[in-house]
């Protein structure tokens, strides 16, 4: 790879002066004329037949465009698809129609849709919207979903299973359990993986408009993949595809809720092809709480053998993910394909027998939320690990040490099946216990308790995929769709260039790294460039922003595409100097004949040449442009050691996060600082799965936690300053060497401060706690001892 | 049953006629047409509707347009001055203090009230100083960095007394 200028440096972002100025255009931002407002009337009740609904007073109210039920939709709008079509599994996918028709099954199903002339009239009138229910018995534990008695969701799904999705080899296993049995340890133990609320800042939002002349559909809304929603609302509206345009206009945050297919763009569509008027619809953040997406709901029961010396030989588990009503757009590869596959994390574990069983609920539909079924899967193994060294009164420093995949075994495949692509494991680990002085904190540790407080140590070192994906194998997985990356590179006659991509970022800071790469490779000045995407009308099909591969995939289609125009600009320059193609040199932005740089042609006289066409080589076409559509080869797998360093009150439970480190390795680094607010950002996330946050609902399937008065999302004082550091182990089959960044700190956060904590209380014999970690879940577990404080 | 409002936003007199109940921040939005204050939530919780009323970081959607009569508003449309950025402005552009940017307007407007009662706040003041607004993004840390580079910045040009 040259030498370069950009790749590797922390210039501030190119999208920020239209953020900071408030001059962005979000979804809600949006006015057209004779636009109407839609207020989505929703069910109270978690489970419940519709008896009737009385629209007549709603539609009365003055200003009121339209009212419309499911059985308007009915044979409209075609049922809500799933995408993710798990093997071997027996996958039930019932029908799930936009609006209810004779049943709801979640608090927040649709049932009918008020069209009014804005948003407080809409309001008015969906409370005016009648519906009699029948309510029916709910159901909200996947576990008690599946009892026998339980009250079903879905005719033909018996039990509410919708998959049984089995992996690993039992036979191998079992002979390794009965071995660890007979003279290592066995450790059995129940996690949760409670259910989180994704929480973009940025509600749903969509605008549609369709124009009858033309019959075309415009769409701007908040999603992360604008082909992948154009083809899914082709499917569900039965309008062609290429009438169809959506815009993802700037989308304040995603982590995995802006992915699916909703019931409600559909219905928005609807209504505007209806009235005949544009439509708009925005959430509110209580209406986000009921019918967003929500993430994890794991209940595991997991078990180790290992060795004395503490070498891990097998898993084995049961994890019950819960669904929710319905199955979501990828929901079925989240707790199978991202969470199965990764269990055995970045250690050389041969055994795995694992059984996941989706299970449908009365609650709100669980899908991908940042990190999606990976850091579950972390956790599992990151918490077990620490029970290994527990057990056998090792260091979990040690314990991981022993049993990581040696850094000359890569390429390495894992008892899953994939084939990790490059690793050191060892250096991230020594360089963050390094960074913590962890010999030291482990002898203030034995010192005992200060002031009646606790400290306690979590490493998490973790692995995870990303850079979805090479299409043949996510195909095999059964995605319905491809996963490569397209790219557009497009100079302008001047020798500015547009700069299309398929990746549909929503903050990650794509604008900036996607302009050093091209900056680079074609020795343009980096303000000469403009990244375009979020835009069917603009931008070549492609599979959007999600699962860290907007720069591994995305980012490599783009230099792909940017080397393309290079060659051509090469013949162009050749011609141009009267020289052989071969004997042309590239240097920053400047073409010229090998030893002689002063006799050069730059990028700019290329282009305008290019474009002019007065004399180019025989044969080459006009113009300066080039597409890639770049199919990795494998997934990529950054990894790293985070350390969480704690304190816990033994009077109050109250956890204090003295100091947090992360080292992560995420191959080549565009942009340092975009990468840190990536770790920073993610981090968080997964700390507030650890002690704040988790979505509660009572046993009728009322959402408790139904506002942010009432769910935890976290806040800048409840964290210290992240000490992050980083090593660099390049994807070998990746263009441009990179690995993906955006859910690693989600992913590694979570397990380090359980870890942290549940070390912190070793003394009171507690082995582990379920998250959150509050302070009277703590107080619970040390007082329920009564027990004195030792030190160790 | 229309009530009168007269405001002064961003140094503008507007007057209108609305409904008693209209949200202070749809007024802004909706009426005026300045959509960089956002709604992130509906109980006074995200921040991301934090304008300046008289000076004072507020939550636009826990007031009604008519309580604001009479009053001097301040958005992130005003923050920068003949095309120069405010400081606050800068430092979240040089720190990486947004990635959405849906949360920024609102924490931008918190952390200018904040420096101005307190130019030179500790790294605990300013996370303080910023619970009423939540970021889903960036984990806050660049958010606090930002904030110190905007006090560095306007505590710099107090120094030199140089008139604004």
């Amino acid at each position: 790879m040259a030498v370069s200028k950009l790749f590797g440096a922390k210039i501030k972002r190119r999208e920020d002066p239209r953020l900071i100025t408030g001059r962005a255009t979000y979804t809600d931002d949006m006015q057209l004329t004779g636009l109407t407002y839609a207020e989505i009337v929703r069910s109270p009740h978690a489970h419940a037949r519709i008896k009737r609904i009385d629209t007549e007073t709603a539609r009365r109210q003055p200003g009121v465009v339209a009212v419309f039920t499911g059985k308007d939709l009915q044979g409209v709008i075609n049922p809500i698809p799933t995408a993710w079509l798990i093997p071997n599994s027996d996958l039930k996918t019932p029908p799930h129609p936009a609006l209810a028709i004779d049943t709801v099954r979640y608090v927040g199903d649709g049932v009918a849709v008020v069209v009014a002339e804005d948003r407080y009239t809409a309001r008015d009138a969906a409370a005016q919207v009648r519906v009699d229910y029948e309510i029916l018995p709910a159901v909200v534990d996947q576990q008690q979903a599946m009892a026998a008695g339980a009250p079903q969701l879905h005719a033909d799904v018996p039990n509410n299973l919708a998959f049984k999705w089995p992996l690993g080899n039992g036979e191998a296993t079992a002979a390794a359990f009965k071995d660890a049995a007979r003279d290592g340890v066995v450790i059995a133990q129940r996690f949760l993986n409670q259910r989180l609320i994704p929480n973009a800042m940025e509600t749903r939002s969509v605008v549609a408009q369709y124009n009858s002349g033309s019959g075309e559909l415009t769409v701007w809304y908040t999603t992360q993949n604008p082909h992948i929603a154009r083809f899914l609302m082709s499917v569900v509206t039965g309008l062609p595809e290429h009438k169809i345009r959506i815009v993802a206009p700037e989308v304040g945050g995603g982590f995995g809720s802006k992915i699916p297919f909703y019931a409600d763009e559909a219905i928005v569509v609807f209504c505007a092809r209806k009235t005949g008027r544009p439509v708009k619809w925005t959430e509110d953040r209580r209406e986000n709480y009921l019918s967003t997406i929500h993430g994890r709901d794991h209940i595991t029961d997991f078990e180790v053998a290992a060795r004395r010396d503490g070498t891990i030989t097998a898993l084995r588990g049961k994890t019950w993910a819960n669904l929710g009503a319905y199955i979501s757009t990828a929901a079925p590869g989240i707790p199978t394909i991202l969470h199965g596959l990764m269990l055995t994390g970045c250690y050389t574990i041969p055994n795995l027998d694992y059984v996941v069983y989706g299970v449908f609920t009365n609650t709100t539909p669980v899908d991908a939320y940042r990190g999606a079924g990976r850091p579950e899967a972390t956790y599992l193994i990151e918490r077990i690990v620490d029970l290994v060294a527990a057990k056998l009164k090792l260091d979990p420093a040690d314990v991981r040490r022993k049993n990581f995949i040696p850094p000359d075994k890569f390429p390495y495949t894992t008892a899953e099946g994939l084939a990790y692509d490059s690793g050191n494991y060892g250096p991230a680990l020594d360089k963050a216990l390094a960074a913590v002085d962890y010999r030291r904190l482990r002898e203030e540790q034995r010192r005992g308790p200060r002031n009646g407080k606790l400290l306690g140590i979590g490493l998490s070192t973790y692995v995870e995929i990303c850079g979805l994906g090479p299409s043949s194998i996510v195909g095999s997985t059964g995605f319905q769709g491809g996963l490569w990356e397209s790219a557009v590179v497009r100079l302008h006659p001047t020798a500015k260039a547009t700069v299309f991509t398929g990746a549909s970022p929503h903050g990650q800071g794509e604008e900036t790294t996607f302009a050093q790469v091209v900056a680079d490779e074609l020795g343009l000045p980096i303000d000469d460039i403009e990244v375009v995407h979020g835009d069917t009308a603009a931008v070549p099909m492609g599979w959007g922003t999600y699962g860290s591969r907007t720069t591994v995939v995305g980012g490599a289609a783009i230099v792909l595409a940017a080397r393309k125009v290079r060659e051509k600009a090469a013949k162009i320059a050749a011609h141009l100097l009267e020289a052989a193609e071969k004997d042309i040199v590239f240097d920053q932005g400047r073409f010229y004949v090998r030893g002689s740089p002063d006799k050069a042609k730059t990028i700019q006289e290329v282009t305008l040449q290019a474009y002019l066409a007065w004399n180019l080589p025989p044969g080459l076409e006009p113009a300066l442009e080039a597409s890639a559509f770049y199919d990795p080869t494998n997934f990529t797998f950054p990894f790293g050691s985070h350390v969480a360093v704690v304190e816990v009150d033994t009077e109050t439970g109250q956890v204090a996060l003295k100091r947090y480190v992360a080292v992560d390795d995420c191959g080549r680094v565009i942009n340092p600082l975009i990468v840190d607010g990536q770790v920073h950002g993610g981090i968080v996330q997964g700390i507030a799965q650890a002690l704040y946050e988790g979505a509660a609902y009572g046993p009728d399937g009322q959402l408790i936690t139904g506002t942010m008065a009432d769910y935890a999302v976290p806040k800048a004082h409840m964290f210290p300053t992240f000490e992050t550091g980083r090593t660099e182990t390049p994807s070998p089959h990746n263009p441009l060497g990179v690995k993906g960044v955006g859910e690693t700190g989600t992913i590694a956060s979570t397990p380090a401060v359980v870890n942290a904590v549940v070390d912190a209380l070793r003394s009171y014999d507690i082995t582990h706690l379920d998250m959150p970690l509050t302070p009277e879940r703590i107080w619970n577990a040390i007082h329920g001892q009564r027990r004195e404080v030792k030190a160790r | 049953m229309k009530r009168a409002v007269k405001v002064t936003v961003n140094g503008k007199a507007y007057a209108h006629e609305v409904e008693p109940r209209l949200l202070l921040v749809h007024y802004i939005r909706d009426v005026l047409g300045l959509t960089g204050t956002h709604v992130g939530c509906d109980t006074s919780n995200c921040g991301a509707c934090t304008i300046l009323l008289n000076g004072r970081a507020t939550k636009s959607c826990t007031l009604l347009a008519v309580q604001a009569d009479g009053a001097s508003i301040q958005t992130v449309e005003g923050l920068a001055t003949n095309g120069k950025l405010h400081p606050i402005q800068e430092g979240f552009w040089e720190e990486h203090g947004l990635q959405c940017g849906f949360c920024t307007p609102g924490m931008m407007m918190t952390a200018v009230d904040l420096l101005q009662r307190t130019p030179d706040p500790t790294e605990e003041q300013i996370r303080m100083g910023i619970e009423g607004n939540l970021c889903r993004c960036t984990g806050y840390q660049h958010i606090v960095n930002s904030i110190q580079h905007a006090a560095r910045k306007m505590r710099g040009a107090a120094g030199r007394a140089t008139p604004r």
